[in-house]
């Protein structure tokens, strides 16, 4: 057996943690010793206790806040693979649709936000919206090019054996747009997350069905600044799993072919 | 020394052969013209007798991989026909005349192991897998990779996915093999292998092949006929027989005739590659 530290998945997991308890470290004791007040800068130690002391109301925020981006990040990839698919039917519908693919990616979302949750009755799907179409770009672009990075030499043998357009697609578009698709996935993820939140913020609904970004504007109200700090926490944590999930989806469908999953050894 | 060197393309073997069967491939004053202008392939007529092993061999630019296309049905003739076993070459695959191309690379499915790598033309042909599984064990043992068949291609060397191509190309059973310069990334060990056994499967079958290669040992070692290609615009320089008993190895490689043959090819060529061998023919 190799000693420890020199096992690579526990440098991996070891490494990164201990920065974060050196870090948590430092501004705990920087808190105590400079006496910073709770509401212009709280420790860690009161966020911790913020988020056992609000847990029930953070959880059920998380909840909200998880659903729309769920949501949200599983219309963008249907919506999104859809209209990649469409772009490579041909290229004339790519040149006249990516600009607008692109205007929609670079339009700030608290801009058209408003409009969306004015236009659409449902607070929830108007949020859902919103996310969407922010994490709908990264899947779309991606993918699109993805489907069109075919090994020229295997387009050329599936076209020399009269292989049928669907057949193509099948046995050599998709599985060779899977590692763009992925990748396209982590980005997508944490871009619905971050949707979802911002879109709260400018919906800022109140009632029963309000989201972490909700928690994080009444904290601020009321100047209870750890627990928008541990809403802030959730948020992180909500996104880093997320992430983490991707991840281990690509490592599952790729790890024995694709150069990207195939780790140090290979 | 040089005795031994039949040149005529009408060697009594190949014209036996020919008398009794129709040829596998006819080459009609086919031309190839691009479209931007470049001649690739001057008007050429090559007929190519059923269990051949035909080489296409000559300098870069002489149209071998043009021509080699060509008679795959790739590309269509600018001008005049091919035919295959005196039909059109548009009908392959339709009478049990199937054809198989090696390309350079061994273009596997990277995400495919190497059955299913095997596989692909049946599937794509819609052979129903009862059907197809046994004849894509039988071409994995063909080219000596039964132990490798649950393999990714990534786990594989060169010279392993090389033979994983080639024994996609068999399991289609082809009655045609062309293959444009198969094992010209290889190192010249690996290649030398990789030759003994293709001749061995030629031999088995008696499947007639059209080759494209660079290498001068390669031609002289597997074809029965070389066709040495001139460029600008490709034409057919000369054509050598290599009438040697079959099927062949080491000890052809170690003979003295074998040295003769490379000889004369390579006179051959640096002849076609001279630029007074260029618009001898209009």
């Amino acid at each position: 057996m190799k000693p420890l530290l020199q096992s690579e998945t526990f440098v991996r997991i070891a490494a990164p943690l201990a920065v974060g308890v050196v870090l948590l470290a430092v501004w705990e004791i920087g808190c105590r010793l400079g006496s910073i007040p709770v509401y212009l800068f709280p420790k860690p130690s009161d966020i911790f206790a913020s988020l056992i002391k609000n847990g029930p109301s953070l959880l059920r925020a998380l909840l909200i806040t998880l659903r729309i981006t769920l949501q949200a990040f599983a219309a963008a990839v249907v919506l999104g693979t859809l209209i990649a698919f469409m772009f490579v039917q041909s290229r004339a519908i790519e040149v006249s649709l990516f600009p607008y693919a692109v205007l929609l990616q670079v339009t700030p979302i608290v801009a058209i936000a408003p409009l969306i949750i004015i236009l659409v009755k449902n607070t929830q799907l108007s949020l859902t919206v919103c996310a969407t179409l922010v994490a709908l770009f990264p899947i779309i672009s991606n993918t699109t090019l993805g489907l069109r990075s075919v090994d020229p030499g295997l387009a050329s043998y599936f076209r020399m054996n009269r292989a049928s357009r669907l057949k193509t697609l099948v046995r050599l578009r998709i599985p060779g747009a899977l590692p763009y698709f992925f990748g396209g996935l982590r980005i997508s993820s944490g871009l619905a997350l971050i949707g979802a939140v911002v879109a709260e913020f400018v919906a800022g609904t109140g009632g029963r069905s309000s989201g972490l970004a909700y928690e994080i504007l009444d904290a601020g109200f009321q100047l209870d600044i750890p627990r928008m700090f541990a809403a802030l926490f959730l948020i992180t944590v909500t996104g880093v799993l997320l992430f983490g999930a991707m991840v281990g989806l690509s490592k599952l469908a790729l790890s024995n072919w694709h150069e990207s999953e195939l780790g140090a050894e290979a | 020394m040089n005795a031994p060197l039949p040149s005529d393309p009408l060697d009594a073997h190949i014209a036996r052969r020919a008398a009794d069967r129709p040829p596998a491939v006819e080459v009609l004053s086919a031309e190839k013209i691009f479209a931007n202008g470049t001649r690739a392939l001057a008007p050429i007529d090559l007929t190519i007798a059923e269990g051949e092993f035909l080489t296409l061999i000559g300098p870069s630019g002489c149209g071998k991989s043009t021509l080699l296309k060509l008679i795959a049905n790739l590309i269509q003739p600018s001008d005049g026909r091919i035919l295959w076993w005196r039909g059109d070459s548009g009908q392959v695959g339709q009478d049990g005349r199937g054809l198989a191309f090696v390309f350079q690379e061994p273009t596997l499915m990277p995400w495919a192991r190497v059955d299913t790598n095997v596989r692909l033309p049946l599937d794509l042909a819609d052979v129903p897998r009862g059907k197809a599984d046994p004849r894509v064990s039988d071409a994995i043992a063909r080219v000596g990779l039964s132990a490798f068949a649950r393999h990714y291609p990534r786990q594989l060397s060169g010279g392993m996915k090389m033979r994983v191509s080639i024994a996609r190309a068999l399991a289609t059973d082809p009655n045609l093999l062309l293959m444009d310069e198969p094992f010209g990334a290889l190192d010249e060990f690996t290649r030398n292998k990789l030759d003994d056994d293709l001749i061995k499967l030629w031999w088995e079958r008696k499947l007639t092949t059209v080759f494209v290669t660079h290498s001068i040992y390669e031609a002289v070692f597997l074809s029965t006929r070389i066709v040495v290609l001139a460029a600008n615009p490709g034409r057919i320089f000369r054509t050598m027989t290599i009438d040697e008993p079959q099927p062949r190895g080491q000890d052809f490689r170690d003979s003295a005739r074998f040295a003769a043959y490379c000889r004369e090819l390579s006179t051959w060529l640096a002849e076609a590659s001279l630029p007074s061998a260029s618009g001898a023919t209009p």
